[in-house]
């Protein structure tokens, strides 16, 4: 299904479509306050931008060193190509050792991957310990924001599934008490838990570290009360210093949520004592990223979702529009490189605007990236044949001005005389809820050739309403 | 100085009044400004929906029509950014698209910093709706966005300094200062559904403003934006912020 | 070739000409009152800070809380703060600390501009303590307050043990939250539902 075909049914349900639209929007707002408090903001996305750039410009040599740093305090590293064995890497962990259940946090990379269903095929139970892929998880759903997985939920929603999975009490729609379920519920998950698996948000070369970022510290609970913790990242995480992160944690979550910081920034170097420490580094699409001078910056995401929360499009469209595991403007960045004819409609699912673009911590010049596409897609003919021609025609009229003054004016004698039937019919997605511009009776050339071109302009026969002008 | 004006090709067949306002503002402004005939459009339509070499004979035509000229100056802030930003793909000679691109203005860019005007003389007993047009407004820099930092440039708002000077004027406060309205070109026919309900939030922001007039650097956003009004007969008219400076009345 | 060699070559092919690594030095903010500006943000965040003259007046604090007055199974690591009757350090595995509700932990440094503190995990047998409590207290020296995370992170390392070996550092900004439901704050996710920071003279 195509985004548009997605997007108007989810419009479709208008007042759902204003609600989403504006809880996004309060996020946008938070987001903007942060940036606003800080006269450095636009230095530290410029910073932030420049190490990332760096870091993909000697991406090898970082991961190596990460490799090795990371192996000499004692973590084990696995290097995967693709999504299948990223998962066959993880299943393989937790086969060897007999685990039977999982408790993870909060990954985009595992989504990515199919991590879960995976498995769960395979008899093992995995619980999503982040409270929005929960409530995702438990309507067998997938997130549809990659830092607020049930932003598409309503708290009635959520009170009817915790009544049906968790007891709690019918028609409550009060968010502490359904937190307080959930904490408690999950407090078991955490406590049985044999393994855990949590996501990275920050790979540090020089340490051998990673960094996790949460709010809610489930990724610590997670991490630190099995013996076995398993740390999936992308390639692109890495940074080279430490002290980068002075920089990108500063961005993250003012950008993420409008908060200064998360709750805990969890620095994890080597397993603790007595554990196990397994990082997956997984590749899956990222050096074919890389390998494109156009798209290269994408990688320098730090998935904060700031662009998903400010775009006009992503807000009224809803995440699962998008059809894809990171929707948004850097979804529709990033999908169609995996599969062209797949995600060929997420670059038209933008209006141009280019809030994305200037929201962006790490500035990725999405709105621009979004418009490189349509021309890779037209390129490549994935864009269908009639758009392609009709903008050839158009083209072809408007490099001839004779041609275009005579389109000019059948094109306005066909509006002005038309019956309304065949202007405003199933062929005219502009006319379904808007009327069609005024057919001026004179162009501005015909006035300009008649006087107004030639000493003082002459508007005494142009009437003010702009439909009667003669 | 001689100053071409560029009258985009969609207001010129359906909205000549924005032309005239355009030309009338400039000429107040001791501005007399040659229209070439042979105009037709900048190639945006082809080259927003990535058709590059339906682009390529359009932004070369539009080079040539207006090689002669010390400016270019257009009612658009979409149409001039298309020329300034996004010609490197159409032109092959870079030379000639730098130069193309330094001396084409949007109007009240042209106005404030070329001509150094930051006072227009005349009245507007109204209160007044400013929708920022997203090109004019982010590729153009004719105000600070709200998403970027506090000291980023440029400080002052182009187009709300000069309605700002016109006596009488009450430019009313937008919940959402700088949203986009969902016209962007084919997205307002490819994705109608999105396009018409972020025309229609743009339209109640300015309502709940207590706006009688809704104006724009932009008249294709007020295309959209007045197609929604007329079809839901909303008690608010559009005016292209050149037909307001003109000294128009709604 | 293994996946580590096909990756590495791949990558190797498609990175782009060396870019230089930015300083990382900047003109970046500093506050009149950076104590001041630690206690606003925290309080913003749903938490506490109090600045004590001495370890009377910390422990006091404390007292006064009735979290803690009424807590049964307490842990401190912090000397003259607050009494253990739960020692998490002498228990076998981290899960026999589910039932922790307070622990009193040393915090290395505070961010004056996001309320972070700087808590290790030497000197813990287990990592998960400042988690699994339902009220953390961070007892930090007021001096050892920086701006921001850049001067942080010109403080702070990977942090090692004794014997040489890696141990695990977080910054804590306030409790445990999560607004996963319709954007509505809720304080108290799966760690600690409150946080107070003693920034002791």
């Amino acid at each position: 299904m195509s985004h548009a075909t997605a997007a108007a049914e989810f419009v479709a349900d208008v007042d759902r479509a204003r609600w989403h639209d504006r809880a996004l929007w309060f996020v946008r707002s938070k987001r903007d306050k942060c940036a606003q408090q800080l006269p450095e903001w636009e230095a530290l996305r410029e910073r932030a931008s420049l190490v990332k750039q760096h870091t993909a410009s000697r991406m090898a040599e970082y991961l190596e060193e990460f490799e090795r740093n990371a192996v000499a305090l004692g973590a084990v590293v696995h290097w995967a190509r693709d999504a299948a064995e990223h998962n066959a890497i993880v299943y393989g962990l937790l086969k060897e050792r007999g685990i039977q259940r999982v408790v993870k946090s909060k990954s985009m990379l595992t989504e990515e991957c199919g991590l879960n269903p995976l498995l769960e095929s395979k008899g093992l139970e995995v619980v999503d310990t982040d409270l929005g892929e929960w409530i995702v998880q438990l309507r067998h759903e997938h997130p549809s924001h990659i830092v607020m997985p049930a932003i598409h939920v309503k708290k009635q929603e959520v009170g009817e599934l915790f009544h049906e999975k968790l007891g709690t009490t019918a028609g409550s729609t009060d968010e502490k008490y359904l937190v307080g379920a959930a904490r408690a519920e999950l407090r078991s998950k955490f406590l049985a838990g044999t393994a855990g698996i949590t996501g990275v948000n920050f790979a540090i070369a020089e340490t051998g570290g990673f960094v996790v970022c949460t709010n809610e510290g489930n990724a610590d609970l997670g991490a630190s009360l099995p013996a076995l913790h398993i740390a999936s990242m992308g390639i692109e995480k890495l940074i080279p210093r430490m002290a980068d992160l002075g920089v990108f944690l500063r961005l993250l979550a003012r950008s993420a949520t409008g908060q200064p910081i998360t709750t805990y920034s969890s620095h994890f170097h080597g397993p603790k004592p007595g554990g196990e420490l397994h990082i997956v580094l997984v590749d899956n699409g990222r050096s074919k990223l890389l390998a494109n001078e156009e798209l290269r910056r994408s990688l320098n995401c730090i998935r904060c979702g700031a662009c998903m929360n400010t775009c006009p499009v992503y807000r009224r469209s809803g995440g699962h529009s998008y059809g894809v595991t990171v929707p948004g403007p850097i979804g529709s960045v990033l999908y169609p490189a995996r599969d062209m004819q797949a995600h060929k409609s997420l670059p038209d699912a933008c209006s141009l605007c280019g809030s994305c673009t200037d929201v962006c911590p790490v500035k990725i010049p999405l709105h621009h990236q979004l418009l490189a596409w349509r021309k890779t897609l037209v390129k490549a003919k994935v864009t269908p044949w009639h758009m392609r021609a009709a903008m050839s025609v158009v083209g072809g009229v408007m490099a001839r001005p004779w041609l275009f003054r005579l389109g000019g004016k059948l094109g306005r004698f066909a509006l002005r005389w038309s019956p309304r039937w065949l202007t405003y019919n199933g062929l005219n997605p502009w006319g379904a809820q808007r009327e069609m511009p005024p057919a001026a009776k004179q162009t501005f050339s015909k006035l300009y050739d008649d006087g107004i071109g030639h000493g003082s302009a002459r508007m005494d026969g142009i009437d003010k309403d702009q439909n009667k002008l003669d | 100085m001689r100053v071409g004006l560029f009258i985009p090709c969609y207001i010129d067949q359906c909205y000549p009044q924005v032309g005239l306002a355009t030309l009338q503002v400039l000429r107040r402004c001791g501005v007399e400004p040659e229209y070439p005939r042979e105009q037709t459009c900048c190639g945006q339509p082809m080259a927003n929906s990535g058709c590059v070499e339906a682009a390529k004979p359009v932004a070369r035509h539009f080079a040539e029509t207006f090689a002669a000229y010390d400016y270019v100056v257009g009612p658009s802030g979409s149409c001039v950014s298309m020329i300034r930003n996004h010609y490197d793909d159409l032109l092959d000679d870079a030379a000639e698209q730098q130069r193309l691109a330094g001396k084409t203005f949007e109007l009240c860019e042209f106005l404030v910093d070329v001509l150094k005007i930051d006072r227009i003389e005349g009245r507007f007993p109204h209160r007044v709706g400013l929708h920022q047009s997203c090109h004019g407004l982010r590729e153009l820099g004719l105000a600070r966005q709200s998403e970027l930092g506090p000291t980023a440039t440029p400080q002052v708002n182009k187009v709300r300094t000069l309605l700002q000077s016109l006596e009488g004027i009450t430019l009313v406060d937008l919940a959402r200062t700088d949203e986009c309205c969902g016209f962007g070109g084919t997205f307002a026919v490819k994705e109608a559904a999105v396009s018409c309900l972020m025309g229609r939030d743009r339209i109640a922001d300015h309502q709940q403003a207590g706006a009688e007039v809704m104006t724009a650097g932009d008249m294709s956003c007020l295309m959209h934006l007045e197609g929604l009004i007329k079809r839901d007969g909303a008690p608010l008219r559009v005016m292209h912020v050149a037909e307001i400076l003109a000294g128009n009345q709604p | 070739m293994t996946a580590r060699e096909t990756i590495l070559e791949a990558v190797r092919r498609a990175q782009p000409e060396a870019m230089p690594l930015p300083a990382l030095e900047g003109d970046w903010i500093r506050y009149d009152d950076p104590v001041a500006q630690f206690c606003a943000v925290l309080e913003a965040i749903g938490s506490r800070a109090v600045v004590v003259g001495s370890i009377e007046a910390a422990q006091a604090t404390l007292e006064a809380l009735p979290e803690y007055e009424a807590a049964q199974r307490v842990f401190s690591a912090v000397e003259g703060i607050g009494r253990t009757t739960l020692d998490a350090n002498a228990v076998a595995t981290p899960h026999e600390l589910a039932s922790l509700e307070v622990a009193i932990l040393p915090g290395e440094l505070a961010v004056a501009e996001n309320g972070a503190v700087w808590v290790t995990d030497l000197g813990l047998r287990h990592r998960v303590t400042p988690f699994i409590c339902e009220l953390l207290v961070l007892v930090v020296p007021k001096h050892a307050m920086v701006h921001t995370m850049h001067e942080a992170y010109q403080r702070i390392s990977a942090p090692r043990r004794p014997d040489g070996s890696p141990a695990f550092g977080v910054f804590i900004a306030g409790p445990s939250k999560t607004a996963d439901i319709e954007q509505s704050l809720v304080i108290g996710a799966h760690g600690p539902k409150e946080s107070l920071v003693l920034l002791t003279e």
